[in-house]
C-alpha cells in the first residue's frame, strides 16, 4: 500500500515540485498542519512577515524582479482580508502570483465561524482565478492549476482557500506532470495574417510611435523590442509598467508617457500618425481622454496576450492578440524578409520634431535651489549606484519622480504598484526583490506617508539581514495629494499634512538598522554614497525635501495628452 | 441593444458567481440570466440577456471568456435564434372570469396545470414579449402571482455551441 500524505505535507510537497525557493507568511490557526511541515523540512523557505499585506507584496516583488511566481501564506479571517490589498495590486499589475490561504474546517463553513470569511468570494474581484479545496483528493491537482493559471497567459494572482481540515487529511500523494483544461487554453503566437498587416502600416509611417507597457517586462521581451526599436529608428516611449523595457539612456527613449510623461512623449504620442502598441493598455492615467486622443487620425496597432485589453478605452486597428514575445520575434522576421524600408526622409522630419519637443526640457527644476529638490536625490541615486540598481518605489510624487529621473536601461528592476497604485508597497516589495535577488543593490523610493503604511517591516528586514536602502523624500506632505489640492481645490490642504512625524533616524536604530538624516543639497550625494557602502545594512535615509515641489509635466485627469502643465 | 448571449461553463461550486459578479463589478446590465446543468454533467449552460452598446457587448464578451470556467460564449442575436422563457401565472378566477381566462390561455397556447374554485394556475411559453401580451390581455386585478424563468436561446438549424 502506498503511504498517505497529509494535506498539509501535500502542500508543501507541491511547493517544493514547482521550485520554490521562498514563501512570505503569517502563522495562524487555519495554516498551523501546514506550518507544521514547513518546520520540517528546509527546500521552501519561510520568511516570516509582520503583517499579511507586506507577505503578499513581498510575494509580488519577489515575482517582478524573477520572473517566477511568487507565494505567500496566510491563515483564514483577517490574516485573508489583510492579504486583499496585496493581492488587488498583484491582479491589476497582472504580477504571477499563487497565494495559500487557510480555511475553517469544512463543517465549520458557513456557521460564523472563529477568524471564518468567505475568502474565495472576497477576492473572486481581484484574482484572476481562485479555489475552495473541499476535497483532500482535489488539493494536489489544484495547486499544479494554480501555478499554471498564475504564470500563463495574462499573469495574475491565483488563491487556493484550503480548509484546515483538509489539510489534515491523508491521501496518496500524486503530482500531476502537466495541465489540461478545457476551458482555460491562452493563446501565445499572434495570427500572421494580422502581423503581415501590421508590418505594412509600419513600413508606410511618417510619424510612427512605438509605446511598450508592462507586458513587455511580463513577456521577457525587452531584447526583442530594443531590437525592433533599433531596427525601424523609431522613438519609443515605455508607460510606468514598461520602464525598463527599452533603454532609458538610448536617444530613442522619449521619456515615460502619461499623466506625468515628457512633452516629447505625449507629442510624439498625440501627433503620430503609426502608433504600435505593445503590451500596454490604453489606460486612464496614459490616455485620460480618448476623444481628444482621436482628435489627430492615426492607425494603431495593439499587440496583447488579453483579448478583453483590446479596444477597450481605444478603438484599435490591427489587434494582435498573442505574447509579446512571440509577436515581436514574428514581426522582426516579417520586417527583414521585406526589401521595403522606413520612409527616412519622413522619419527624419518626425525626429526633428520630436527633438524640438525634448528641447523643452520639461523635466527641469532649481538644481541650486538651497533645499534639497526631490529630483536631485533620485539623479544622485542613479549616479551613485550607476543605474544598476532594482528600485522600488510607494505611491505618490516620490514615484513619480523615481519614475522620470532613475535612467532604467534593463527590465525588472523598476518595481512599483502601477495599477492599483498601493501606498505602502514599496518596503515590502523590496523585501521580496532582495530575496530573489541576494548581493543585488536594492533601494525603496518612498514617502514619509506611505513608508508609515507599511514600517512594521523593519523588523522582517532586522530578522532576514536585508540590506535595503529606504530613500524617504520627506516633504512632511501626502505629497501628490498636496499637488492636487494646490491645482485642483483651491489650496486647501485638506488632511494631506503628515503631523507627528517619528524620527525616522531613532525609529531605524530602535529596530537595529542605520538611520541617516539629510538635509543639505550638498550631503545628499556623499550620503548615498556612505548608506550603499554600508553593504550589510538597511540603512533609513530620511532626506528634508522642498515641502512645495510639484511633479511636472501634469495632464490633469480627462485632458488630452497635449493639455500638460508644464513648469 | 439587446443581446442574448449563450455560454457553456465547467459545472463547479461558484461557476455562476463568477459570471454575475463580473456583470455587477463591470457595470454592465443583466435583465436575466438562466443556468442549468446540460445533458453533460460536468457542463452548464447559461444564458444571460444583456443590454449595451456594441462595444460593450465586445467587452462582455471577452470578459466572460477571460473567465477561467468559462468554456464557450457565444453572442446569439449575431444570427439566427430561438430564445423561449416559461412563466407561470396564478389568476383570480371566479364567474365568468373563469371562461375568459380558459379562452385566453388557449389563445397563448398556455397550459391550465392547477385549478381551484377560485383560480387557474396557467403554464405559458414564449418570446419575453408573448409573455408580455398575455400579461396585457388579462385583467391586471385578476393576477395574483406570476414567476418567470428568463429567457433560454438557441442557434438555428446548424448553428450549435458544443465543446
Amino acid at each position: 500500500m502506498e503511504t498517505e500524505l497529509t494535506g498539509a505535507e501535500i502542500t508543501v510537497r507541491c511547493l517544493q515540485k514547482e521550485g520554490v525557493d521562498y514563501i512570505f507568511g503569517y502563522p495562524g490557526g487555519a495554516v498551523l498542519f501546514i506550518y507544521d511541515e514547513l518546520f520540517k523540512q528546509d527546500k521552501v523557505r519561510h520568511v516570516l512577515v509582520r503583517h499579511e499585506q507586506a507577505a503578499v507584496h513581498a510575494a509580488d516583488g519577489y515575482a517582478r524582479s524573477s520572473n517566477k511566481v511568487g507565494v505567500a501564506l496566510v491563515t483564514s479571517g483577517p490574516g485573508v482580508t489583510n492579504a486583499v490589498t496585496g493581492i488587488a495590486t498583484a491582479y491589476m499589475d497582472s504580477i504571477p502570483l499563487v497565494v495559500i490561504s487557510g480555511q475553517v474546517p469544512t463543517h465549520a463553513i458557513g456557521l460564523d465561524a472563529f477568524q471564518e470569511v468567505d475568502t474565495v468570494g472576497i477576492t473572486r474581484p481581484c484574482v484572476k482565478h481562485n479555489f475552495l479545496v473541499k476535497e483532500i483528493g482535489e488539493l494536489a491537482a489544484t495547486i499544479k492549476k494554480a501555478f499554471y493559471i498564475a504564470s500563463t497567459g495574462r499573469p495574475g494572482p491565483v488563491l487556493v482557500d484550503i480548509p484546515k481540515d483538509v489539510s489534515q487529511q491523508t491521501t496518496v500523494f500524486r503530482y500531476p506532470e502537466s495541465v489540461a483544461m478545457r476551458s482555460y487554453n491562452p493563446v501565445t503566437k499572434g495570427h500572421s495574417g494580422q502581423i503581415k498587416k501590421a508590418v505594412q502600416l509600419i513600413l508606410g509611417a511618417k510619424r510612427p510611435m512605438i509605446y511598450a507597457g508592462g507586458g513587455v517586462i511580463l513577456s521577457d521581451a525587452a531584447p526583442q523590442l530594443t531590437e525592433l526599436v533599433q531596427m525601424l529608428g523609431f522613438p519609443c516611449t515605455n508607460t510606468l509598467m514598461g520602464l525598463g523595457g527599452y533603454p532609458a539612456t538610448d536617444p530613442r527613449f522619449v521619456g515615460m508617457l502619461g499623466m506625468h510623461g515628457t512633452y516629447e512623449a505625449n507629442m510624439a504620442m498625440q501627433h503620430c500618425d503609426v502608433l504600435v502598441a505593445i503590451g500596454a493598455r490604453f489606460d486612464d492615467r496614459v490616455i485620460g481622454n480618448p476623444k481628444h486622443f482621436f482628435n489627430e487620425e492615426r492607425r494603431i496597432i495593439h499587440i496583447d496576450i488579453d483579448p478583453s485589453s483590446i479596444s477597450k478605452r481605444v478603438k484599435v486597428d490591427v489587434p494582435i492578440v498573442g505574447s509579446v514575445s512571440d509577436v515581436l520575434v514574428e514581426l522582426i522576421k516579417q520586417l527583414k524578409s521585406r526589401k521595403e524600408t522606413v520612409d527616412q526622409a519622413a522619419l527624419d522630419a518626425w525626429w526633428a520634431q520630436i527633438e524640438s519637443w525634448r528641447s523643452r526640457d520639461c523635466l527641469k527644476y532649481d538644481r541650486e535651489a538651497p533645499v534639497i529638490k526631490p529630483q536631485m536625490v533620485i539623479e544622485k541615486l542613479y549616479k551613485v549606484t550607476g543605474g544598476n540598481a532594482f528600485i522600488t518605489s510607494d505611491v505618490g510624487q516620490h514615484q513619480m519622480w523615481a519614475a522620470q529621473f532613475y535612467k532604467f536601461d534593463k527590465p525588472r528592476r523598476w518595481i512599483n504598484s502601477g495599477g492599483l497604485g498601493t501606498m505602502g508597497f514599496g518596503l515590502p516589495a523590496a523585501m521580496g526583490v532582495q530575496f530573489a535577488n541576494p548581493g543585488s543593490p536594492v533601494a525603496c523610493v518612498t514617502g514619509e506617508a506611505s513608508i508609515q503604511m507599511c514600517i512594521q517591516e523593519l523588523s522582517t528586514c532586522k530578522q532576514y539581514n536585508l540590506p535595503i536602502k529606504i530613500i524617504n523624500l520627506n516633504n512632511r506632505y501626502m505629497g501628490m495629494v498636496r499637488q492636487w489640492q494646490e491645482f485642483f481645490h483651491g489650496n486647501r490642504y485638506a488632511e494631506s499634512y503628515m503631523d507627528a512625524l517619528p524620527d525616522f533616524v531613532r525609529l531605524a536604530e530602535s529596530y537595529g538598522h542605520v538611520g541617516m538624516k539629510i538635509q543639505q543639497p550638498g550631503d545628499v550625494e556623499d550620503a548615498l554614497r556612505e548608506a550603499f557602502g554600508l553593504k550589510d545594512k538597511l540603512v533609513f535615509m530620511d532626506f528634508v525635501t522642498d515641502q512645495t515641489e510639484n511633479v511636472f509635466p501634469m495632464v490633469p485627469g480627462g485632458k488630452g495628452l497635449s493639455e500638460m502643465i508644464l513648469v | 441593444m439587446r443581446h442574448i448571449i449563450s455560454l457553456l461553463m465547467e459545472n463547479e461550486a461558484g461557476a455562476l458567481s463568477r459570471v454575475a459578479g463580473l456583470f455587477s463589478s463591470r457595470a454592465y446590465n443583466i435583465e436575466s440570466l438562466t443556468v442549468a446543468p446540460t445533458e453533460d454533467p460536468t457542463l452548464s449552460r447559461m444564458t444571460v440577456v444583456t443590454t449595451g452598446s456594441d462595444d460593450v457587448v465586445e467587452q462582455i464578451t471577452k470578459q466572460l471568456n477571460k473567465l477561467i470556467e468559462v468554456v464557450k460564449v457565444v453572442d446569439l442575436s449575431e444570427g439566427d435564434h430561438i430564445e423561449r422563457e416559461m412563466m407561470l401565472i396564478k389568476l383570480r378566477a371566479v364567474g365568468e372570469d373563469r371562461q375568459e381566462i380558459k379562452r385566453m390561455a388557449d389563445i397563448f397556447r398556455g397550459r391550465i396545470i392547477d385549478v381551484t374554485d377560485k383560480s387557474y394556475t396557467i403554464e405559458l411559453t414564449g418570446t419575453g414579449s408573448k409573455l408580455d401580451a398575455f400579461l396585457d390581455g388579462v385583467n391586471r386585478s385578476a393576477i395574483l402571482e406570476t414567476v418567470r424563468t428568463g429567457a433560454s436561446g438557441i442557434g438555428r438549424g446548424e448553428r450549435i455551441l458544443k465543446v
